[in-house]
């Protein structure tokens, strides 16, 4: 019983995790080259926009699922399964993601380092 | 990539590793948390593990989303995966942990992803700038 909850909580980091980081990633985007927008106009107008964007605030919602699903994980199961097992997936399902909706250019180069990355973190808690 | 972004990315990679960390630390000395004592995960923030742990992801949120302004998502993630390859040699040379073999494999993976991914272009698709490179003309673009 306990795997299981271990991994619904997986299942529950990774998807939320995928979703907040696209929609983050789109945000951004829309809100500009921070670093520009911060010299031209200040950080008030950079916040205003990253506040004012509804991507961003659902991406904060998703990304706030995923960390209070992380600590309930965190308190039920191993830390060695959990932690692992969450980022690596996430790695994976965000090159899927950002293909089908950011539409990046994900070429063989991103593939090979979203594999080696997702497969060195699950060596990692081996 | 300029030396402020890569700086950018590190701070992504050193706030995420650590805070993490802080986090796990923290939640083992908080305990299990059931579901009937929802309440005992707010308190946990209490910890001041927990506390510190989420002061640092609050820093890692705001590189992150510097980051993502003018960089890829496939390439923040990847390029900011070190933080597993220095939470390890943190293991190894300043609390003298043993790291088997295959975590050794791990590091090299990762950091081999990492250098895939670096090589590469941090931006393949933004809206906004395809605009501006349609209105170039074809001759400015070509260059290298």
């Amino acid at each position: 019983m306990k795997q299981a909850y271990a991994w619904s909580a997986i299942a529950a980091i990774v998807l939320a995790s995928t979703t907040g980081d696209v929609l983050l990633s789109r945000a951004m985007k829309q809100v500009g080259d921070v670093g520009e927008l911060w010299r031209q106009s200040g950080i008030w107008t950079v916040l205003g926009r990253m506040l004012r964007n509804p991507n961003f605030l659902l991406g904060v919602l998703a990304m706030t699922t995923a960390f209070y699903s992380l600590l309930f994980g965190l308190s039920w199961g191993d830390v060695s399964l959990i932690a692992p097992a969450s980022a690596s997936l996430t790695f994976i399902t965000n090159a899927i993601a950002a293909k089908l909706f950011l539409h990046e250019r994900v070429d063989h180069r991103r593939w090979m380092a979203a594999l080696l990355v997702a497969g060195g973190v699950v060596l990692l808690a081996a | 990539m300029t030396f402020r972004k890569y700086l950018v990315l590190a701070g992504v990679t050193l706030c995420a590793s650590i805070g993490d960390s802080l986090l796990s630390r923290g939640m083992k000395q908080v305990g299990s948390i059931s579901l009937n004592h929802f309440s005992d995960l707010i308190l946990a923030v209490l910890n001041p593990s927990v506390a510190l742990g989420i002061l640092l992801l609050l820093g890692f949120f705001a590189s992150y989303m510097i980051a993502l302004s003018w960089a890829d998502l496939t390439y923040v993630l990847p390029a900011t995966s070190l933080g597993y390859v220095l939470l390890t040699l943190i293991a190894k040379f300043f609390l003298h942990e043993t790291v088997t073999t295959s975590r050794w494999i791990g590091v090299l993976l990762i950091s081999a992803g990492v250098g895939f991914v670096t090589q590469g272009p941090a931006l393949t698709h933004n809206p906004a700038k395809c605009q501006e490179a349609a209105s170039e003309p074809a001759s400015a673009r070509n260059q290298p």
